[in-house]
Order: structure tokens, then C-alpha cells, then sequence
């Protein structure tokens, strides 16, 4: 029913109330490893006819904080939108903390996501709300707390990532980078289990990079939360992260620790660290032949 | 040839038609999901007073002055209609049934489509497409409940109070002309208009008629703004959208619910 894509989709994916699946009757079929806290089996995605990802397999233990890399429209969101239940799998299965993500209807989705935060590529800041009242949201929804105690979290929260002096402003009144703080602020605000970053450290000087980078490895350590953090800043998040994943083509072409990927061979691996621009990543969308499309075919010689 | 191109008309037109049966269809099931998810919301009246706010209560500058404007044309095109009966007392019975059966409850809700449906459905496509109902979902929140509902509520409650303050402007807007210009007497005015108005095939119809259309306005600017392609053309044309469907449906509306009431 909801196949129909360019009617109404948001509308569709809102109002489908998924299957109704007991997390524990899933359990029972599938033995998760006890240390994996996220697991994606032989996941496929597509938009429309176009496929995304093609088999994508990756095991997170619990407590671990991995960096996905790959390039620019590789799928790196697309893995998150699916970790976050935001899109389903084609085929294949997601599995966070021990329950099937598409299985899960409305309530358990809503429940799963309470454990969870997420910073989104662009920030998605609400911009009828100002900073704090943006980090006091999921509080306020959330916790029965008194406006003191929020706002006092909300704070600290803002003192996290530097931006305690910009509590009173909107959205509008901020830079990117500031956006992006805030935002990541408001990700944490719950101290979440699981925390998903779409590229926390774009559009960040390097003073403020290296703050938020001790950041998410702090609320790794010190939370013992899992985390996911898609990122293209390979020099800074080698050197605070547990695991590397490598997307390209739509499937998982490498991984390994930091140490293993600074000396890695892999043509791929190497490309990323080294930022060649040849290599077995493509700068290019596929296209026509480029001497072709301008004209210049045969007949020119 | 002419027989291919027909065919492509005739195609066109289906596909047209099941698109809207379609479209319809969702619109069928994001009321429901509305429907479910506002206890939720109505528990929480603050998220609806503060859009009632922002949709009722800023629209009041309009309707005010739309509603003396019309009660004054009201005023000048009955007397001179009513006078060559030699019936002029009657003009206030005429400014009253006219603005209260009618011209009350459509004018007011095609003022409020304009002036709050289009904002509705633009506030909730820029959220969409700045990915702000997804980030709102992410957080366990339930945009439906958290945006939706309480902005559709809002323009239900609205409306009514609105379309009373068209019909109360209106009044005084055809009192000054009758009375205050023309000249007829001010006793005359009010117990003529007294005598012919009833409370319920008159006053209680018009506001179930307004309660409809703010119903009808509210669920398709949400809907509009909620099923918005996630980009800059895709909220405007889906606020054009807005307008334009709600100003048919209010109409059509009326035409049906005239029929069953008068
Ligand atoms: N809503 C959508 N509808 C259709 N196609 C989409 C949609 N979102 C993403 N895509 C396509 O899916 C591919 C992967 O997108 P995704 O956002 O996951 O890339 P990414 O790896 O995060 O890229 P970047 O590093 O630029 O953020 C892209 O090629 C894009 O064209
Ligand atoms: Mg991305």
C-alpha cells in the first residue's frame, strides 16, 4: 500500500503502524551475540529502483564507539536512518540491543529510540524553539523533572560543547558550526545508550573539533554508551574511535581498529586515509562518458 | 491518430482520477491517525492554545474588518432592493439571516484558509523539510501528536469564534448603514431582526456549518503540509494547494450541509 512513493510518503511511513511482533518472540529466533548492541545482517536498501546499500553485515559490540567512512552519497546516512528505524531494510535485519528494528511496531520503536540519540547531518534544530528550550526538549517530553532541574541540565549540557552563552538564541541567529553543537547537545541531553553522529565534526574549527571530539569519546567511556559516528575527518576520529568501517558500492569494503587501518594495505583504506583522489572510490556520480555528453564523441576524432 | 490521442487523454484523466482517489485515501487515514493520537494532545492544552494563538487569534484583524465590510455592502445592496418593495424594515432581518446561514460561517472560513491554513501548511512543510519532524520522531515524540494534532484542533475551535465575530461585525456593519446613514429606525432594525432570526435553524446550523468547515480547512492544510515534497517548491506548491482545496471544499460543504439543513 505504501509502494505508491511519490504520493504522500511522509504521511505513509507516519501512519503505518509496523506489524505487531513481540521484541521477545524475536529474540527466540535469531541468538545475538551477548556483546552486539548493533547488528546488521546482510542488509539491503533501496530508494525507488535505486539500491543504496546491497548486503551491508556489521556487528557493534556494546559500549563501542565506531566510525563509518566512505564517500560522499555512499549510504552512510542511509545506515543510520535504518539503525534509528527511520527506513526499513529491503531485505536482510537490523538488530539493536537484541530486538529486530522492522519488526517492532510504533511503541516499541518509540521505546527503543527513548535509549537513543542522534545528531542529524544538518543539525534539524527546532527553529520556532531557541537553544536551550531546543536541548530542554527531549527532557521536557520525556522526564517529569521540575523547569529548575532542566534547566540547570540543560546548561551543562550547553557548557559541554561551549555554547552556554548562546543559551537564549535561535536557531536562525547561529552559525553552522554553532547549529551543529546544539544540536549535538540536544542529542545527549537524555544520556542516551546508543548515540548516532551523521558527521559531527563538519563545519568545526579545529579548537572546537578537538572539544567535541573528547566529547563523544568521554560520553563513550564514561556513559559506557554505544555509538555510531559517520564521519570524513579520518585523522581526528582514528584517533578516537574503537572500529572503522569502510561503505562503498553499497557494501562494508573494509574495517578493522584504527591501528590496522593506519597500516592497512587496502588500496581503499589507504585512498581514505591518504585522501588520494585516485583510487577505487569514485569522485564521480555514475553519468554518461563525460567527453560524450559535452559533444566531443567520435565524429571530432 | 485521433483515436491514439484520445486515448492518451482518457489515460491521463484515469490516471489523474486515481491519483486523487488515492491522495483521498490518505487523507482518509491521517485523519484516523490524528484522531488517535490527539488525547495525547488535548491533555496537553497549552501545544493547542498556543496555536489557536497563532491561527485563530492573529486572524481576528481580518475577519473583523471583512465582516463590516460585508455587513455594509450587505446594508446598501438590501435597502436598495427591499425599498422599491417598500419593505426597507425588513433590513435587518436580511443582514442577519444573509450573514448567519451563509456569509458568516463561508467568508470567515475562506478568510481563515487564507490567512491561517496556508501558514499551517507551510510551518509544517519547512519542518519536514528540514528534517525537524524526523529528528522530532527520533527523539520518541510523535509529530502527529506533538504538530499536528494540536494545529488541527486549534483551527476547529477557531473557526466557530471566528465566524461568530464575521457575523457580529457584519451586523453592526449593516446597523450603520441601514441606521446610521440611510436613516431607518434603530427599533424597527433590531425587532425585525429579532423576530426572524431562530436560534436553531438559524444560529445553531451556522455554527455546526463553521465547525465543519474549520474541520475541513485544518485537516487539509496539515495534511498539505505533511505530505509536502521536502523542498522549497514542494512547500510552495503545497501551500497553493492549501487555498485552493479548501476554498472548493468549504464551498462544496456548504452547498451539501444547505441542503440538508434549510
Ligand atoms: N530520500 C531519498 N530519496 C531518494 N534517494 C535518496 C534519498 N536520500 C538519499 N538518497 C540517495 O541515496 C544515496 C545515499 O545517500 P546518503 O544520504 O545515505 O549518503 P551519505 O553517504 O550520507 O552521503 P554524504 O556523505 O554526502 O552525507 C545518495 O546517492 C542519494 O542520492
Ligand atoms: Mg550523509
Amino acid at each position: 500500500m505504501c509502494k505508491k512513493a511519490a504520493l504522500s510518503r511522509g504521511v505513509c511511513a507516519q501512519v503505518r503502524a509496523g506489524p505487531v511482533f513481540s521484541a521477545t518472540a524475536t529474540r527466540l529466533t535469531h541468538t545475538v551475540e551477548p556483546d552486539a548492541f548493533i547488528e546488521l545482517d546482510k542488509v539491503s536498501f533501496a530508494y525507488g529502483s535505486r539500491r543504496i546499500l546491497d548486503g551491508v553485515s556489521l556487528r557493534i559490540a556494546r559500549g563501542k564507539l565506531a566510525a563509518i567512512m566512505g564517500g560522499s552519497g555512499s549510504g552512510k546516512t542511509t545506515l543510520l536512518r535504518l539503525i534509528s528505524g527511520q527506513v526499513k531494510p529491503d531485505s536482510g535485519r537490523v538488530w539493536v540491543d537484541g530486538q529486530d528494528v522492522a519488526k517492532l511496531n510504533t511503541a516499541g520503536l518509540y521505546a527503543m529510540r527513548r535509549r537513543m540519540g542522534m545528531l542529524f547531518q544538518f543539525g534539524a534544530l527546532f527553529t520556532d524553539l531557541s537553544v536551550q528550550d531546543n536541548v530542554a526538549f527531549p527532557l521536557r517530553e520525556h522526564t517529569g523533572l521540575p523547569d529548575t532541574m532542566i534547566r540547570d541540565l540543560v546548561l551543562m549540557k550547553l557548557q559541554a560543547v561551549g555554547l552556554r552563552g548562546a543559551a537564549g538564541l535561535m536557531p536562525a541567529e547561529l552559525s553552522g558550526g554553532m547549529a551543529r553543537r546544539v544540536a549535538l547537545a540536544r542529542a545527549i541531553a537524555l544520556d542516551p545508550d546508543l548515540m548516532l553522529y551523521d558527521e559531527p565534526f563538519t563545519g568545526l574549527d579545529p579548537i572546537a573539533l578537538g572539544t567535541i571530539a573528547a566529547l563523544i569519546k568521554r560520553l563513550n567511556d564514561a556513559l559506557g554508551a554505544t555509538a555510531v559516528m559517520v564521519t570524513h575527518d579520518v585523522h581526528v576520529s582514528l584517533n578516537v574511535v574503537d572500529e572503522v568501517y569502510f561503505v562503498a558500492d553499497g557494501k562494508i569494503v573494509a574495517s578493522g581498529t584504527p591501528d590496522q587501518v593506519r597500516h592497512s594495505a587496502d588500496p581503499f583504506v589507504r585512498q581514505f586515509v591518504d585522501g588520494q583522489p585516485d583510487g577505487p572510490v569514485r569522485l564521480h556520480y555514475p553519468a554518461e562518458d563525460y567527453a560524450s555528453q559535452l559533444g566531443l564523441g567520435g565524429r571530432h576524432g | 491518430m485521433a483515436d491514439s490521442s484520445s486515448r492518451n487523454l482518457f489515460a491521463a484523466f484515469g490516471h489523474r482520477l486515481i491519483e486523487a482517489v488515492w491522495k483521498l485515501g490518505f487523507v482518509c487515514r491521517f485523519f484516523a491517525a490524528i484522531l488517535r493520537d490527539s488525547g495525547a494532545s488535548l491533555r496537553r492544552f497549552p501545544l493547542v492554545i498556543r496555536e489557536i494563538y497563532f491561527a485563530g487569534v492573529l486572524s481576528m484583524i481580518i475577519i473583523v474588518v471583512s465582516g463590516m465590510f460585508v455587513g455594509m455592502v450587505l446594508g446598501l445592496q438590501g435597502y436598495s432592493t427591499l425599498v422599491r418593495f417598500g419593505s426597507a424594515d425588513a433590513l435587518g432581518a436580511l443582514v442577519a439571516l444573509s450573514l448567519l446561514r451563509e456569509l458568516g460561517p463561508v467568508l470567515a472560513a475562506l478568510l481563515f484558509a487564507s490567512r491561517s491554513g496556508s501558514a499551517i501548511t507551510a510551518e509544517i512543510g519547512l519542518m519536514k523539510a528540514t528534517e525537524q519532524l524526523d529528528a522530532m520522531a527520533v527523539m520518541a515524540v510523535n509529530p502527529i501528536a506533538r504538530v499536528v494534532a494540536p494545529r488541527f484542533w486549534a483551527g476547529v475551535l477557531s473557526m466557530p469564534v471566528l465566524a461568530a465575530i464575521f457575523n457580529v461585525m457584519g451586523i453592526f456593519g449593516g446597523y450603520f448603514v441601514g441606521v446610521t446613514l440611510i436613516g431607518l429606525d434603530h427599533g424597527t432594525f433590531w425587532s425585525q431582526m429579532q423576530n426572524a432570526v431562530d436560534w436553531h435553524t438559524d444560529i445553531v446550523n451556522g455554527l455546526i456549518k463553521s465547525l465543519v468547515f474549520g474541520a475541513a480547512v485544518s485537516l487539509i492544510a496539515v495534511f498539505e503540509g505533511f505530505d509536502a515534497k521536502p523542498t522549497a517548491e514542494g512547500v510552495s506548491s503545497a501551500t497553493t494547494r492549501t487555498v485552493v482545496t479548501s476554498a472548493l471544499t468549504i464551498l462544496a460543504l456548504d452547498f451539501v450541509l444547505t441542503a440538508f439543513m434549510f
